[in-house]
């Protein structure tokens, strides 16, 4: 037997989807935090510290779409019709936070709360839509004769809707931390004592959603519980709380700004492995493994060669870019 | 309506949008690495202003760009399922590579070439420019493999009722390729360098006539010289080409029903085909030109769509139009050019208002015959969408006619009124013009090079100097 090319697919479109999460995660938690902070001259510094960056989190969005088509074109087109209509809220939503970044500081001003409210509804609408598509798709897509049969309104059910809210709690998070890094004084301030709550919210969606998911599904109940995966799992539950504690403690102490960004990336990481656990192998839960919807070896292949020999010097020139802009970024110095 | 015509109203709607910015987004980023270099070479201050002026107007249709693109993206799954669970084989790897390639090169280095100029340094920041033009090409260059693949598909097998690809570099370098390559790139120059002229000539019949306006004008006319008759002379190859391998959208092409024994073909210029009655009606010909055009001799026939079963037609009507709109619009280009060279001997083009409004007529003239353009390719597969492999109707995903309708709708009015908006600023950049020192010299030597505006690629109000500000502290050392 050569190669395990659906595995290393597997593999590489979970790490570009992780890379979207925790990226585009904070980017489109500053909009979600705009509720919070009125004041313009903020706003405009919240903008600014992703303005640079946004595009290129995003377009670990279409490497995973790009990717699921790739490795498991029957689980892309299943799945992506399956989900049609939150998918193309998301998209809309996405429409809308995207082009506020230009348009806001291009619109004539009287126009211009309309392109912040734009930037906070798109990322509310795109975020909470990811998550549903996420619920649903964790509650299984029901397969008959290779289509999807889920109905156009199955993820209008409470386990969806409340992955929806739990994405945002978890953006949000990512926003504050990274807003924690990359500002000062009172803006700073302001988002380590919201990064304290978000932190309670967090880790009450990740309570929820592990003991949702095991009642209601057997297998995944059976997946985690059976010995001894109980054994190799349980480091999982116990470090998120581990972090979530050191979350707080940092948030709340200030140490070194970037340690809650940091944190609150592992935590991210984990719940995210948590649902990967759940999960695999299955491409479309709860039937079809990644190994039943590989597409044609030849075509995994080819594209596997430019992937590993592609995505590092992306990794390399995106770090590039980020350490450019490193630093605080600040509003007040700029209007002389 | 069905769902299958909602489908495909949505996937033209959405994808017409699409194309309007990369086109703009290809050309401009290539004209900044232009100006850059010039800039680099000859320090003179006019080149960096142009840069910066077309630095904004980058910005605004790459964002427009890039969230229009997104959608294209997805919609190969939520609106073809069947189409992506067919072909994925052939389409998922160009599309990926697509990605790895070309959108993180563009965005990665897009942060630096919008705001990093004070960070950077002139030379880092031109090699970040020249990536931001070099990914929009290379992004072209693999979606056009991929459609021109499905207008000429080979280098696969069908296996198990899916597409496998058996030769990728048969599947990439399929016949049609390397023209629709060099046709659309031609396009989006064309297009661009279009804009630019017409911004200029905008300026001037204002009265605003100054070394920026100039230098545009003279560079914007510059290219439509070179390429314009380029793109017809690659158009009629094109043509040649598509006789050869798809000779029912040719003749669909033509509004030419059937051959008559011995005789040679008539060019129709005007016509109204008709798909019900199989003929073209009112038709104006010049005798002999259709021969002598598609076959390169006096009497030559080639297979008119009676030929063809009525179930693999394309509609004629539509591509004969579609078609003619762009090669007239050509045309027209290759008369600006002509005349705008002429105008240029003494100096007399600043003062010409005629030719001046023209040329402002023209600014979207680009824009529409590459749009004609696709429609002619696009319309003229059916009712194919790989060609001569699957059929269209056997691609649509299996939604209801109502959610399409719904979804389209939805699309329509946010695209309306997003890019809409968009454009109505992109206008507003451009009709304020470049500014003569247009940006502040970088910070000496021992200061940090930071930027003194807002991160966002098109900064500037109409009413304030400027709005927002960034600035980076390094921390640590
Ligand atoms: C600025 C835009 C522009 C201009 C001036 C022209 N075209 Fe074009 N044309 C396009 C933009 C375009 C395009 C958007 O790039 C298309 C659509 C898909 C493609 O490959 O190129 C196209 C398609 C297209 C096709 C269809 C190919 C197919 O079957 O797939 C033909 C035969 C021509 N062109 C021929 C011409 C000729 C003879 C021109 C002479 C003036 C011309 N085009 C000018
Ligand atoms: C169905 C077909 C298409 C799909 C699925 C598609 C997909 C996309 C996506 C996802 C993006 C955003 C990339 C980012 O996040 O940075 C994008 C941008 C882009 N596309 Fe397309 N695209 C299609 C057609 C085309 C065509 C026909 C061209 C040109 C010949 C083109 C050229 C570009 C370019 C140059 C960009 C980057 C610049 C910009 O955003 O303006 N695309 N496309
Ligand atoms: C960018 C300019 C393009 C325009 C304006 C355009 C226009 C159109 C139009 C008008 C249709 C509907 C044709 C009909 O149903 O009669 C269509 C269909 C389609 N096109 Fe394009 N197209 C473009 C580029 C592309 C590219 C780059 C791809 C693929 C890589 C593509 C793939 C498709 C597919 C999958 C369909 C749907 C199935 C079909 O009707 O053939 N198109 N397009």
């Amino acid at each position: 037997m050569g190669i395990d090319l659906p595995l290393i697919w597997a593999v590489i479109i979970l790490f570009g989807v992780m890379m979207y999460v925790v990226m585009d995660g904070f980017d489109l938690g500053i909009g979600l935090l705009y509720p919070f902070v009125p004041a313009k001259a903020d706003r405009d510094v919240m903008m600014n510290t992703v303005a640079p960056v946004w595009d290129g989190n995003e377009t670990w969005l279409v490497l995973g779409g790009a990717g699921l088509f790739v490795a498991f074109p029957i689980a892309y087109a299943a799945i992506l019709s399956a989900f049609y209509l939150p998918l193309i809220f998301m998209l809309v939503g996405l429409i809308f936070r995207g082009v506020a970044f230009e348009f806001r500081f291009k619109a004539p001003p009287a126009r211009q709360p309309f392109w912040d409210r734009s930037f906070t509804g798109g990322s509310y609408t795109a975020t909470f839509f990811q998550g549903v598509t996420l619920g649903a798709f964790l509650e299984g897509v029901p397969m008959r004769d290779g289509q999807a049969v889920a109905g156009s309104f199955s993820w209008l059910a409470p386990f969806p809707l409340f992955v929806g809210l739990g994405l945002i709690a978890a953006y949000a998070l990512l926003g504050a931390t990274w807003l924690v890094m990359k500002t000062e004084s009172d803006l700073q301030q302001r988002m380590r004592e919201l990064g304290l709550t978000l932190t309670w919210v967090l880790l009450l969606v990740i309570g929820v959603i592990s003991i949702w998911t095991p009642l209601s599904q057997p297998a995944v109940a059976h997946k985690w519980f059976s010995w001894p995966n109980l054994l190799y799992f349980s480091p999982v539950p116990l470090l998120v709380l581990v972090s979530a504690a050191l979350l707080r403690r940092s948030l709340a102490r200030r140490g070194h700004d970037a340690v809650p960004f940091l944190l609150t990336l592992g935590l991210v990481f984990l719940g995210y492995s948590g649902l990967g656990i759940s999960l695999w192998p299955h491409v479309i839960p709860p039937s079809v493994t990644i190994w039943q919807a590989a597409g044609p070896p030849q075509s995994l292949g080819f594209t596997l060669v430019g992937a590993l020999l592609i995505v590092p010097m992306i990794l390399g020139y995106t770090a590039w870019s980020y350490w450019v802009f490193r630093g605080k970024v600040r509003g007040d110095e700029g209007y002389h | 309506m069905d769902a299958l015509f909602l489908a495909r109203l949505q996937f033209a709607f959405t994808i017409s949008f699409h194309i309007v910015f990369p086109a703009l987004t290809i050309g401009l980023a290539s004209y900044l690495a232009v100006l850059e270099a010039l800039w680099l070479r000859t320090h003179r201050r006019v080149f960096l202003d142009l840069f910066h002026f077309w630095e904004k107007v980058f910005a605004v249709a790459f964002g427009m760009g890039v969230v229009s693109g997104l959608v294209m993206a997805y919609q190969f799954g939520t609106n073809w399922s069947g189409f992506s669970t067919f072909a994925g084989g052939v389409t998922g790897p160009l599309l990926t590579y697509e990605v790895l390639t070309a959108f993180f090169l563009e965005a990665g280095f897009l942060g630096v070439m919008l705001f990093g100029m004070q960070r950077v340094g002139p030379g880092l920041h031109f090699v970040a420019t020249v990536m931001v033009a070099m990914g929009t090409l290379i992004s072209a260059t693999w979606i056009l493999a991929s459609n021109s693949w499905m207008q000429t598909p080979q280098g696969h097998a069908i296996i198990d009722g899916r597409i496998v690809p058996v030769d990728w570099l048969q599947v990439i370098f399929n016949p049609s390729f390397p023209y629709r390559l060099v046709h659309m790139v031609l396009a989006a120059y064309l297009a661009t360098a279009l804009l630019v002229v017409a911004s200029a000539a905008w300026h001037l019949l204002r009265g605003r006539d100054h070394e920026g306006i100039r230098t545009m004008l003279a560079m914007g006319i510059g290219m439509l010289v070179l390429v314009a008759p380029l793109q017809a002379f690659v158009g009629d190859l094109h043509g040649l080409n598509t006789a050869q391998h798809q000779p029912a959208k040719l003749a669909a092409l033509e509004g030419h029903w059937e051959n008559r024994p011995g005789e040679a073909v008539p060019l129709i210029l005007f016509g109204l085909p008709d798909m019900e009655a199989e003929q073209t009606r009112y038709a104006v010909e010049i005798p002999n030109l259709g021969s002598v055009l598609l076959t390169h001799s006096w009497d030559g026939q080639f297979p008119g769509l009676k030929e063809f079963p009525k179930a693999d037609r394309p509609n004629s009507l539509v591509v004969f139009w579609s078609f003619r709109l762009m090669v007239g619009l050509g045309f027209l280009m290759i008369f600006m050019a002509a005349w705008g060279a002429w105008l240029f001997r003494g100096r007399r083009i600043y003062q010409a208002r005629r030719y001046l409004r023209f040329a402002l007529a023209m600014g979207p003239a680009g824009v529409v015959a590459m749009l004609a353009g696709w429609v002619t390719t696009e319309v003229g597969r059916q009712p194919w969408v790989v060609y001569g492999v699957m059929r269209t109707a056997d691609a649509v995903s299996a939604h209801s006619a109502a959610q399409v309708g719904f979804t389209l709708t939805v699309f329509i009015v946010v695209y309306a009124f997003v890019f809409g908006a968009g454009t109505v600023y992109l206008l507003r950049i451009i009709a304020r013009g470049p500014e003569v020192q247009e940006s502040e010299p970088q910070g000496g030597a021992g200061r940090m090079r930071q930027p003194m505006r807002p991160l966002s690629g098109a900064p500037d109000r109409f009413d304030e100097p400027a709005a927002g500000a960034q600035e980076g502290v390094p921390h640590g050392h």
